[in-house]
Formats: structure tokens, C-alpha cells, sequence
């Protein structure tokens, strides 16, 4: 769309013609710029000592700015960094961090009200009009310029020369695929990692606030306990890596709750395992209703019944929780059957 | 050597040290030009200008602390057991990064309190350019020339956004973590290519080893390089282009009145920040931010209660939070529109007000330049339009902290969350058609002020018993002030039939433009001001109000 498109008439009449800075009151137009309006004078500018006045509030503003800056070295030289102190209505809080804070801050601030004082008061508050001049280039400068691109065009010869545009571009468009090619090793690609836990048949689950292996009987109707694989510790390498997905979630429901048959199936004696990992996009789930059954989890708000396959019942996820099925091995501790039969967490693409 | 030139050498030769510095300067740099036009320009006054350097100087302040608080910071995700002198954390597993924030905020005298100026400039700094980018966007001073500073300003907000998501991911915290790892989930909703993209951002699977690390490159160097470069750009352009200013007594679109850079500006604005310095030392120094050692190391398996994103972030947020869950899967594929949505619509409603000042300009057809700014209500539609954004905005930062509002007054979180799903559609509309009606009133007013002068709220009786409220005339300042903005005619569809008969096409970009125009500038969608005709008539009548 060029400005040509628009009618003269549909844009706004310009404002102002005249530029300078003090207009005359218009006899034809009474809403003409009446120009700037005359300076008025500050207590300081007629009144010697208001000034002097003004001279001393700075001084002292920067002077408190000083000893403010010497508060803070010897705050900081004589206030041990575990020490901490009362303030109302803050409560306890570290008395150096509070002592350093405030002369740091005092020492800053009175610099910027001292200056900005001295500015105000003592410094030349005439208005002033500097002109505008329009950006644009006038008309000779626009020609003269596209007639030296044109000119520097030709020379280059980049128009006639087909062969030597087609390459260059070609080589240019190119070349940043190696910087490309030098991402791959970012990291590896996910295979089927996201898949797989470590959970597989005769695993042990462990309790992850005890780290003994769980039995039946250690687990009430109504609790809820988190667990992890046997085998897995705080000292591994990849602990997280694993832990990511293959934390658990245990609670005990009365078998006759429990709604959906699979996961009456997948249950040992009422206890039912649920992966910890939410599907929506990842926190781990840790809120658990004993009455309704429900776990919700606090980050995003999505609402699982545990007593009903784990579906959502509220919020942003978009499948249930996936269920470890569970057993008790020789020695009466839980056991899991398998691994998960779908993979956990945050839903992905290649997940189907 | 001629005459002139040895005067020239003498004088320049007796000088006082400083000019002779100066002098020495300007042979090798041409100072003396870029001076002439910049040591006494001129700036207007308006306290609303004050927000973009607050922008400024808390990205200063921002840059001052990160050096520092980087001489003690180790960017690893090496597990380490803790020794330090925060007791309930001894013995506690937890990554280097983690490690090294508790000795910066226990063991480093000062430190605490840098990480807290460092955190809250940040937030400031956010907070700052949003409000700074609503006094732009509501005053239309980003019309031409300064619509690519706007996009330079839209630039700055959107990596500072991730700036700081990439600073406070670093201590690597059960809260940040949680962060995140919440990204990493977005990221693996992206159809096709998500996993791979998750797998070379972490190295591997969630957490893995690298984030901290590679958040640290990007968080230290990477952005804040960028922002650098784009500050200056802008300062530069505000410079050249010169300060806008409100209409006013002597004030027009070909000068800018104010005050001279040297001395007033140099100590108002130099001045200006040591006062955000000061005061955000002041802050960090009684108002704790991000205290990891309550919050203790990130675990994959862990997480808390009410967990919040930094504050903008939060309608990011809001944004997953009411989202539906929705799931297709077909032939062995899930397209995660329950999280892939938000993630598209979070760079969606960055644009939409980024896009703006072009759309605009497009209706106007205004090929102008303007320097005057608009008052809000003498632009209806385009007010009403960012209000419906910042309502959109606000709507969703609700969502974002749906858990808070639920707990903190005692509301149900499905209703919470149901709200906002019905809001995020119906809130912008209802803010759009409030804020056009609103404007239009104040119009109207202005209108009135003009023509009928200012009520006094004195009444008089007269003297066959009529009472009257005295109004006064306005001043020619202040009738010059309330008539000085334009008023656009709204766009016609051009004749369709040429002088010789024949049909011209009408395209349906022109007709969307007409239409546009009309909403804009049609009538009942901004009030006329008032002409000298219509004004001479009225006060010509003396004795009537």
C-alpha cells in the first residue's frame, strides 16, 4: 500500500506550521499554540539564601552517603556472617545482609536525591525548543544513493553474471549447515529410553524414606508411600536419570474400592503402585486424599483417582498414571512384575 | 603554515589540561561533532518517561551483581555432600551449583545480599519494561519513526524473559528444578522432532548432567550479549529520533521543549540511578528473594507446594495450567495438544502486541511522523485494544497461580481453573468494550471542557429565580492542549468504476481495511473535537453557560 492509496482529505490537517517557540495568541483561531508560557521563577533562582538553602541539603545528602559508605566496611569487617538479629516486623533475619543492604543502600540513594536535588533547585529549569528535522532524506540524497548502488550493482556485475550468483548464494546457504552438523553431539537420541525403567520382574520396591524394602504389612489402608527400585542409591551416577522415571507411589485401598479391574489385577492385597511422575508435564505427584482416593499434583493442578485406573478426573493432564503391576515374592516383600507397560511422564510424540 | 592555522595551534596550545584532553580526543575520535549535537539536547519532562530508565538502570545493576556473583558460582551438576555452614542442610547430596549458591549466601560476606539485588533487579527489570512497553503502546509513541525501537524494546522484554528463567534454573533448587523440568515437558510435546530437541537441550534424558552448565553459557554470555546490543540500539534511537512528547503550549511535532542533557539531564538521570540502585539495595536488604536453603537441592522425585515461576514467567504458566488435556494419538503417535497449545500460544500473545504498531499504520494509512504523543482516550480503539491484551495477560497470570488464589481466599481450584478457561475468551471482550465506552466518555468531557469551559461548582441564582452553575472559560493553553491531537477520517472504498466505466476488483484487503478504518475512526467510535466554528458560536452567545 503506497500513500497514494489515501486521500488527502482523510488525513488530519497538520497541527502546526509555524515552528519556534513562542507563538502569538491567534485572533482567527482561539485553540493556536499560544506558544511556550513565560518561565517562572523558583524560590532559588530570586532568593539568595533559599539557595543557599538548597547548597547545604545536597552537601549533606552526600555527605550521609559517605559515612553511609563507611557504615558498610565496618559493617562488614565487625558483623560475623552467621550472626542474626530480630527486626520488627521483618522477624529474624541475617544482620550483616541487613547492615550491608541499608548502607549500601542509603550511601546509593542519597548520591541520586543529592543530584537530582541540585538539578531541581539550583540548576536552569528554563524550557528549551530544539527543532525536529524529518528523518527522511531530502530528494537529491535518495537519487544520488540509489544511483551509487545501481552504479557499484553494475560494476559487481552480480545481475549479468548468472553463474557466479547461483554458486555464491549456493555456497552461502551451505556453509552454516556444518555449524548445524556440530549440535548432533548435544546429546544422544532418545532410542526407546523414554520407554524403559528400571523396574523389571522380581525388583524389589524399596522405601525411599527408609530404604528398606517394603512389605505388605508396612503399608497402611489409607497411607501413602514412596518408593524406588532395589538397587538404586543416592550415589549413583545416573540416580536421577532413573529416579525420573521410576519413582513410585504406594497406597493401600480397600480391594472393594478399587473400580477399574485391571488395576484390581495389578494390585496385591489393595496395594496398588502408581508411577509418581506426572503425565501432564512431569512434577512429581505428592498429594494424596485418603478419603476420596484422589492425588493431585501441586504444580499444575491435575487430579488423579487412584481408585479408578489412575484417570484424570480435573486439570491439564491427558491420560491416567501408568500402574506397576505388583506381587510378593518368596521372602514377603513387594515385587514388581515387570516394567511399566507404557512409558511415564509427560506425553511425547513417538509414545502412541 | 598559515595564520589561521597557528592561531588555531596556539589557542589549543594554552588551553586548560581538560580542554587539551578534550582537544587530544577529538583529532583521534571526533568528539567536538558528536558533542555539538548531544551535550545540550534536549529532553521533555513527563514522569512516565522515568520507566525505561528504571529498564536501564536495573539492567545495569543486573549486569554489576551476575559479574560478581560468577567470581564465586560453579555452573556443575556434580553431586557433592554438603560441609558448608547452613546446619540443616550437612551432609545433604546436592549439585555443585546448588553447593556453591548456599556458600555465596552463608560463607560469602555480602553475598546474600548480591544474589538479592541480582534477583530483584531482575524482577524489577522485567516489571519495568512490561509497564514501559504499556506507556509506549497507550501513548502511540510507537508510531513512525519509532516502530522498529518498539520491536528493539518487544526484543528486550521477551530475552529478558528468558534471561531470568535461565538465571533462576542455575542454583539448581527443588523449586527451579520443578521449572524446569516443566519445560522439559512442554519442550517434548513439540509433534515430531520434541524428544530429539529435549535430548540435545539436556544431553541425554531429564535431568542428566549438562543443563546447568549449558543454562549458564546462555544465561551469562549468550542473552545478556544480545540485550547489550539491542539496549544500545535503542538508546541510539532514542536518541536520533528525540524524545516524544505530550502536546502542550509551545509544543509541536517539529520541536522537542525540555530541559538540556547537560547539566539537568545528566544529574536528573544520573541521579535517577543511584536512586534504583539504592532503593533495590534497600529491598535486598530486608526482603528476602529466593531463599534455595529453604527449598533445599533439586530432586526429580520432590517438589512442593504453591510452586510459583518468577513473575513473568507466571502467565506462561497460566497459560498450562488451564489448558485442557487434550491427546490425540493415531497410528502410533501423540500429538500433545495439552501442552503443545500453550507453548504456541505463549509466543502468540507476545506477537500479537508486538505486531500491533504495523497494523495500525496499515489502517491509518499514515505515512507520517509523530512526535506528539497521544493521550490515551484520544486513541479509543487501540486503548481498548491493549487493555483487552493486558486483560488477557493478567487472565492468564491468574491461572498461573490458581493454586494461590484457591488457598489464599478459600475458592475451589476447579473454579479457579474454570474461570480463567472462560475468561481467557470473554475477559479481552468485555475489557475492549469498558475501555472504548470509557474512552469515548472522557472524549465527550474534553469536548465539553472545551466548548463550556471547566464547572466551577459555583451556582448562581438569577434573578427570576433560575439557578445556574458558572462555568469558566478555558484558558487558550489549555483549549489548545485538549484540541491539539488528530483525528482521522475514516477510509472509503475508492470508486469502483473508472472515469471510463470500467469495474475495478475490489480486494479483500482493501475492503478489511475500510473496515478496520470504520471501527477505528467511523462514527460513534471516536467523538469529533471540537471546531473553531463550533466553539465560536457557543461563546458568542455571552451570558449562557
Amino acid at each position: 500500500m503506497s500513500s497514494q492509496d489515501i486521500p488527502e482529505e482523510n488525513l488530519p490537517a497538520e497541527q502546526d506550521h509555524a515552528h519556534g517557540a513562542v507563538g502569538v495568541a491567534d485572533e482567527e483561531n482561539p485553540f493556536a499554540d499560544p506558544g511556550l508560557p513565560p518561565h517562572e521563577h523558583r524560590i532559588q533562582d530570586i532568593d539568595e539564601r533559599a539557595a543557599k538553602r538548597s547548597e547545604r541539603v545536597v552537601a549533606l545528602l552526600f555527605t550521609v552517603s559517605m559515612l553511609a559508605t563507611v557504615g558498610f566496611i565496618v559493617s562488614y569487617v565487625t558483623i560475623p556472617h552467621d550472626k542474626n538479629i530480630f527486626v520488627f516486623p521483618i522477624g529474624h533475619i541475617s544482620a550483616l545482609n541487613f547492615a550491608l543492604g541499608l548502607t549500601l543502600g542509603v550511601a546509593l540513594f542519597c548520591i541520586g536525591a543529592g543530584a537530582v536535588h541540585w538539578a531541581r533547585t539550583l540548576m536552569s529549569d528554563v524550557e528549551v525548543a530544539d527543532e525536529r528535522h524529518p528523518i527522511e532524506a531530502a530528494p537529491e540524497v535518495r537519487a544520488k544513493v540509489h544511483a551509487d548502488f545501481r552504479q557499484g550493482a553494475k560494476e559487481s556485475a552480480l545481475g549479468r553474471r548468472k553463474l557466479i550468483r547461483g554458486t555464491m548464494f549456493g555456497a552461502l546457504a551451505l556453509v552454516p549447515l556444518s555449524g548445524v552438523m556440530l549440535l548432533r553431539d548435544l546429546g544422544p537420541l532418545p532410542g526407546t529410553s523414554l520407554r524403559h525403567t528400571l523396574w523389571a520382574k522380581g525388583k524389589r520396591l524399596v522405601n525411599m524414606n527408609t530404604n528398606q524394602p517394603l512389605r505388605p504389612e508396612d503399608v497402611a489402608v489409607g497411607s501413602l508411600t514412596f518408593a524406588k527400585p532395589d538397587g538404586l542409591e543416592e550415589t549413583d551416577e545416573e540416580f536421577q536419570n532413573e529416579l525420573a522415571k521410576a519413582a513410585l507411589m504406594i497406597v493401600r485401598l480397600q480391594p472393594d474400592n478399587i473400580k477399574d479391574k485391571r488395576e484390581l489385577n495389578w494390585s496385591h492385597d489393595g496395594i496398588v503402585a502408581f508411577s509418581k511422575i506426572c503425565t501432564h508435564v512431569g512434577c512429581p505427584i505428592s498429594l494424596y486424599e485418603q478419603q476420596t482416593h484422589h492425588v493431585l499434583c501441586p504444580c499444575h493442578q491435575s487430579t488423579f483417582d487412584l481408585s479408578d485406573g489412575a484417570r484424570v478426573i480435573f486439570g491439564p493432564a491427558g491420560h491416567a498414571l501408568p500402574q506397576l503391576r505388583i506381587g510378593v515374592d518368596s521372602e514377603g516383600y513387594l515385587q514388581a512384575l515387570g516394567d511399566f507397560e507404557e512409558p511415564v511422564g509427560p506425553a511425547f510424540w513417538e509414545r502412541g | 603554515m598559515s595564520t589561521a592555522a597557528n592561531e588555531t595551534a596556539r589557542s589549543r596550545g594554552q588551553a586548560p589540561a581538560g580542554e587539551r584532553i578534550a582537544d587530544w580526543a577529538d583529532g583521534r575520535l571526533g568528539i567536538y561533532s558528536l558533542a555539538k549535537a548531544n551535550m545540550r539536547k534536549i529532553f521533555p519532562d513527563h514522569w512516565s518517561f522515568m520507566l525505561g530508565e528504571v529498564c536501564m538502570y536495573s539492567f545495569i545493576i543486573i549486569i554489576l551483581t551476575g559479574v560478581y556473583l560468577t567470581l564465586f558460582f560453579h555452573p556443575s551438576m556434580n553431586e557433592v555432600v554438603y560441609h558448608g555452614s547452613y546446619v540443616p542442610l550437612q551432609g545433604q547430596m546436592m549439585s555443585e551449583a546448588f553447593n556453591s549458591t548456599l556458600h555465596i549466601s552463608f560463607d560469602v560476606r555480602g553475598g546474600l545480599l548480591v544474589r538479592q539485588i541480582h534477583h530483584w533487579a531482575a524482577l524489577i527489570f522485567l516489571a519495568g519494561m512490561f509497564v514501559h512497553m504499556m506507556r509506549v503502546f497507550f501513548t502511540g509513541a510507537f508510531r513512525k519513526p519509532r516502530e522498529i525501537n518498539w520491536l528493539f524494546g518487544f526484543l528486550l522484554f521477551v530475552l529478558g524473559m528468558f534471561t531470568g528463567f535461565t538465571g533462576y534454573s542455575l542454583p539448581d533448587d527443588l523449586l527451579s528444578g520443578t521449572g524446569v523440568r516443566f519445560m522439559e515437558g512442554a519442550i517434548l510435546s513439540v509433534p515430531i522432532v520434541g524428544t530429539y530437541l529435549s535430548y540435545f537441550l539436556f544431553g541425554g534424558q531429564f535431568p542428566g548432567h549438562d543443563f546447568v552448565a549449558r543454562f549458564y553459557s546462555i544465561h551469562i554470555l549468550l542473552l545478556p550479549g544480545i540485550m547489550l546490543g539491542l539496549m544500545v540500539a535503542h538508546l541510539i534511537l532514542v536518541f536520533y529520533h528525540k524524545h516524544t512528547q505530550f502536546a502542550g503550549p509551545g509544543k509541536s511535532n517539529n520541536n522537542v521543549v525540555g530541559m538540556p542533557l547537560l547539566p539537568v539531564y545528566m544529574a536528573k538521570a544520573g541521579g535517577f540511578f543511584f536512586l534504583v540502585f539504592g532503593v533495590i539495595a534497600a529491598i535486598a536488604a530486608v526482603a528476602q528473594i529466593n531463599p534455595i536453603w529453604a527449598i533445599g537441592p533439586y530432586r526429580v522425585d520432590q517438589v512442593s507446594t504453591g510452586a510459583q515461576p518468577d513473575w513473568y514467567m507466571g502467565f506462561a504458566e497460566g497459560l498450562i495450567r488451564f489448558m485442557p488435556g487434550w491427546e490425540i494419538n493415531f497410528w502410533g503417535h501423540t500429538l500433545v495438544l495439552g501442552v503443545f497449545i500453550p507453548l504456541v500460544l505463549f509466543p502468540l500473545v507476545l506477537a500479537a502486541i508486538a505486531v500491533y504498531p504495523f497494523i495500525e499504520s496499515w489502517v491509518t494509512g499514515d505515512k507520517r511522523e509523530h512526535h506528539i504523543l497521544d493521550r490515551p482516550r484520544n486513541a479509543p480503539t487501540r486503548t481498548a485494544f491493549g487493555v483487552a491484551w493486558v486483560t488477557i495477560y493478567m487472565i492468564t497470570l491468574v491461572g498461573g497461580g490458581n493454586d494461590l488464589w484457591a488457598t489464599h481466599f478459600h475458592l475451589s481450584i476447579n473454579a479457579v481453573t474454570w474461570f480463567v478457561r472462560i475468561f481467557f475468551f470473554v475477559g479481552p471482550v468485555i475489557a475492549f468494550l469498558v475501555t472504548k465506552r470509557i474512552c469515548l466518555g472522557l472524549q465527550r468531557r474534553d469536548r465539553d471542557k472545551v466548548l463550556h469551559g471547566r464547572e466551577t461548582g459555583i451556582i448562581k441564582r438569577l434573578p427570576h429565580g433560575e439557578f445556574i452553575e458558572v462555568h469558566e472559560p478555558l484558558s487558550q493553553e489549555q483549549l489548545h492542549t485538549l484540541t491539539a491531537h488528530d483525528q482521522y477520517q475514516p477510509a472509503e472504498i475508492g470508486p469502483t468504476v473508472d472515469e471510463n466505466g470500467v469495474e475495478r476488483k475490489v480486494k479483500a484487503a482493501e475492503r478489511l481495511r475500510v473496515k478496520l478504518s470504520n471501527a477505528y475512526y467511523g462514527e460513534d467510535n471516536q467523538i469529533p473535537k471540537p471546531s473553531v466554528e463550533e466553539y465560536r458560536e457557543i461563546t458568542s452567545g455571552h451570558g449562557h453557560h
